[in-house]
């Protein structure tokens, strides 16, 4: 009785957990863009401008919830919630801390991939819906990218899946007592990490927004909470690519003592989510067949190569 | 300007005869001829491709209405064409005047010598009425398709109070709405090739990446561009009409508008093209403190361009230091012009008011503070690798192509020629400062953005020059055509009280001529073709922006690149839609 208590409790602390840290990312991206950008940021909603990321929810609830007359209505309402559907699910076998993971599943990263190959849907889906001619060009650029780069992501990992010899994440964990899955898996880790940049299709691989060229891309048609969704759906898939990260190459809760596991696991995360931040901050965006040329001539022959040389030592010191 | 000026009137004389009707001479000195309407062409092939040191460039092509004027030159003429050519080899202009007596005007078109005649001769249909033929498609280029009436025939209205009010019924509504869809057909463009239909994207007037209201009709095939139609004109004011009805002094702030980032560079053709009409010479702290103000001026229009150039490249953060740097910029502006973006500061005959004290502080803290982040900025953008292999090899040109559509400024400099009009026409005392001309070789977007940044180092050196040797004296001619006239004498004087008096009131009266006055501008070369008809105020004002003929020249440079690249080129371009459409 009282271990199906604890689950619950577990399960509702990390839907609440992780929709509030994806809420309270947009004002901490805000303001260490500002910082790095010499200017304030939100500042006024309460002390340092915390409350801004209340007053906007407030806001994107109370705005008119609009459908354009020309869309396709169905797919319109859909696609935005499956990126958020999606990306909470994938949490659900992150483990946070010794014991505290949704469901430990014995194909924990499979999961996780396969709930990302899900997502690219909520951009064709948009893109498609929307019957707006910049809204079909981002769908398109979006579905290339997200396809490709699910292949990279994929290859990457199986190094640290042939390390641990498990895909059950807790197992990855412990796997990493006596070194981080990043330093024999360092390429491995570079890959991923680029290829999670790419499917939260944040700078510099905002390609299916691409503001400047596509004005928002595939949610061009979109307002109030739907794009709100939206908006919160990419914060979501930040925290949880760094998350991801972390258990996966940075030794998830391990840490010295002094500090409890499951502060060691946001440290980590949160230094991982920085990262994005300020990527955001200083790179420019290459060009869509830029972008994918270099995903599959550098990228996929990387993580390949990568693969081969960890089996290889894995089979030779057995 | 050289002992030639003559020779090449008496040279076409000998080889057009009759067909040239006369020579005029004009205050800017330029060599003025008048052709007959029906020879119009063949003079121009001749002076493009035929003469020795040709005229290569189509400097500008516009039209004055003669109706109204009291001095004519030519005495049938009711509407002249005037043709500008420049001539990088001779380093001069020719001016080719057509005068046209019918009561339809109508001239051969000279799109097959020049294909940027093409929106010139659009231009001087809308507004003037006047056909060209064998245009390969006359339409309005400024006005919207359904105005009725030639703005700038004397004889249409140049205030709404005297065009009765706008309504705008449900049917009038319709029609404006279906004038701006666009037609394939109208403009060539066929709908599909043998395998696939043509997207036809409508980017702008309202994009993020268009800088303005600027809208361009996309031909594509997947992404890729087959062909772009830039549909201008949403940021016309009118700023040619208004010129005829404001006095000399006050069209000085309707000048700071046209290029809105330039600010005093803008103010700065128009008084000296005032100032050679009038015959005034300006003291020298005037000319240097008009060089500092306008080299800042440069730098802040650069700096505009570098944070959003990158911007248009999907980098965030350098427009926000760019506009950081801008601000600091404006802070010596208004120290001196009281004002940011506009200061309307420059007046005929010197500036408004002498540099206050301690300006030497805030321009020398500024010199220190800048290079730094120049290089800073190279660190973020100019060697990010991304950044190059989103703009080496797009967008290129060569310097022939460039000239043959009238480029100017960085654009040009960009494709490895030399040429500044500040060293090669120097004005206001330009000769006498130590500089460098930033070229680069390829010609790409790249390049444009190497040249303007070295531009910024070499404004630098120019405003360190003006620093350290300020001339002292007047800040003012004392010429009666100054305005606002010295006020020093006016309580003891009763001719300068007077003059003064008039001055303000009415302003100077222009003694009639004619002359055109450019500046190396922020975006290139920018001119100011003003006729006076011994009047106070202007019979014509002709602005010859850059980015007019720049715009022009944006779908030839486009073709078969992608959507992101175009945004690029534009980027690259630097033009701004104030500038494009006056």
């Amino acid at each position: 009785m009282s271990e199906t208590w604890i689950h619950i409790l577990i399960i509702v602390c990390v839907l609440l957990g992780m929709v509030t840290i994806a809420a309270g990312l947009i004002y901490v991206e805000r303001r260490m863009l500002a910082v790095w950008q010499e200017r304030y940021g939100p500042n006024r909603v309460g002390p340092f401008g915390i409350f801004q990321v209340m007053a906007d929810m407030v806001k994107i609830f109370f705005k008119e919830d609009w459908i354009p007359g020309f869309v396709d209505r169905k797919v319109f309402i859909v696609a935005p919630t499956i990126i958020m559907i999606t990306t909470l699910l994938s949490f659900a076998i992150v483990p946070f801390a010794p014991g505290i993971v949704v469901a430990n599943l014995n194909v924990g990263i499979l999961f996780f991939l396969a709930m990302s190959s899900l997502g690219a849907y909520t951009i064709v889906l948009a893109g498609w819906a929307s019957n707006n001619k910049y809204s079909l060009i981002g769908g398109l650029r979006g579905a290339a990218q997200m396809i490709s780069y699910e292949v990279f992501m994929g290859l990457s990992l199986m190094g640290v899946v042939i390390l641990a010899g498990s895909f059950n994440m807790t197992d990855i964990v412990m796997a990493q007592k006596g070194m981080w899955n990043v330093v024999p898996q360092f390429i491995g880790f570079v890959i991923f990490f680029i290829a999670g940049l790419a499917e939260t299709h944040r700078l510099p691989f905002d390609i299916p927004e691409a503001e400047s060229e596509l004005i928002a891309g595939f949610h061009s048609e979109y307002s109030g909470m739907k794009f709100g969704m939206f908006f919160v759906g990419e914060y979501l898939g930040i925290t949880l690519v760094s998350a991801m990260t972390t258990v996966l190459f940075f030794g998830g809760w391990l840490g010295p003592s002094f500090l409890p596991p499951i502060v060691w696991f946001l440290i980590k995360m949160f230094a991982f989510i920085l990262v994005f931040v300020l990527l955001r901050a200083s790179l420019p965006r290459p060009r869509y067949d830029q972008l994918m040329s270099w995903g599959w001539k550098i990228l996929l022959p990387l993580a390949l190569l990568n693969l081969l040389v960890t089996g290889a030592i894995v089979l030779y010191n057995q | 300007m050289t002992t030639t000026d003559n020779d090449i009137i008496s040279e076409l004389k000998n080889k057009f005869g009759e067909a040239i009707l006369m020579a005029q001479p004009t205050k800017d000195e330029f060599p003025t001829v008048w052709v007959d309407a029906a020879h119009i062409a063949e003079v121009l092939k001749y002076l493009k491709n035929e003469i020795s040191r040709p005229y290569k460039m189509l400097y500008d092509l516009t039209a004055i209405d003669e109706q109204a004027k009291v001095h004519k030159v030519h005495q049938d003429s009711k509407f002249t064409i005037v043709y500008l050519l420049l001539s990088f080899d001779r380093n001069n202009f020719i001016r080719i005047k057509v005068p046209l007596s019918s009561d339809k005007p109508s001239v051969t078109s000279i799109t097959k010598i020049w294909p940027a005649a093409n929106w010139y001769e659009r231009e001087v249909y809308d507004m003037f009425g006047v056909n060209f033929e064998g245009h390969p498609h006359l339409r309005r280029i400024l006005m919207p398709g359904t105005w009725k009436g030639h703005p700038l025939q004397k004889c249409h209205p140049a205030r709404a109070t005297e065009m009765g009010p706008f309504q705008l019924p449900e049917d009038k509504q319709d029609e404006e709405q279906d004038m701006l869809k666009f037609k394939p057909e109208e403009w060539g463009l066929s709908k599909s090739n043998n395998d696939e239909e043509f997207m036809f994207l409508n980017l702008g007037p309202q994009h993020p990446g268009t800088h303005g209201v600027l809208r361009l009709v996309l031909q594509l095939d997947g992404e890729s561009i087959v062909n772009v139609v830039p549909d201008i004109g949403f940021h016309h004011r009118g700023a040619e009409k208004m010129g005829e009805r404001q006095s000399w002094h006050t069209y000085i702030p309707y000048t700071d508008r046209v290029e809105y980032l330039g600010g005093v560079m803008n103010n700065f053709p128009y008084v000296m093209c005032v100032e050679k009409l009038a015959g005034i010479q300006i003291p020298d702290r005037a000319k240097v403190i008009r060089i500092m103000l306008s080299e800042l001026f440069r730098i802040s229009s650069h700096l505009v361009w570098y944070g959003t150039f990158a911007q248009d490249l999907g980098m965030m953060t350098p427009v926000f230091l760019t506009f950081y740097d801008r601000e600091k910029l404006f802070g010596i502006v208004e120290a001196i012009t009281g004002d940011r973006m506009h200061p309307n500061w420059f007046r005929i005959g010197g500036v408004a008011q002498d540099l206050p004290n301690g300006w030497e502080k805030m321009v020398k803290d500024f010199l220190d503070y800048f290079p730094k982040r120049l290089k800073e900025y190279d660190k973020m953008v100019m060697r990010n690798n991304i950044f190059k292999a989103r703009t080496v090899g797009i967008g290129v040109y060569t310097t022939e192509e460039a000239i043959e559509w009238g480029v100017t400024g960085a654009g040009l400099r960009a494709t490895g020629f030399e040429w500044d009009f500040r060293k090669k026409q120097p004005y206001s005392g330009y000769e006498q400062f130590e500089f460098d001309i930033p070229t680069a070789q390829n010609g790409d977007c790249y390049d444009r953005a190497v040249v303007r940044v070295e531009e910024m180092r070499q404004s630098l050196r120019i405003i360190k020059q003006c620093l350290d040797n300020m001339p002292e004296g007047p800040y003012k001619s004392d010429h009666p055509a100054t305005t606002p006239p010295i006020k020093k004498y006016t309580m003891i004087h009763i001719e300068t009280l007077i003059n003064h008096f008039l001055n303000v009131t009415w302003g100077p009266v222009i003694p009639a001529g004619e002359a055109f006055v450019g500046v190396e501008a922020t975006k290139g070369h920018n001119g100011y073709y003003l006729t006076s008809d011994g009047s106070t105020g202007s019979y014509r004002t002709r602005i010859r922006t850059p980015s007019f003929p720049h715009m022009q020249f944006v779908p030839e440079i486009s073709k078969g690149y992608t959507i992101a690249d175009l945004l690029a080129i534009l980027g690259s371009v630097d033009y701004v839609l104030s500038d494009v459409d006056r």
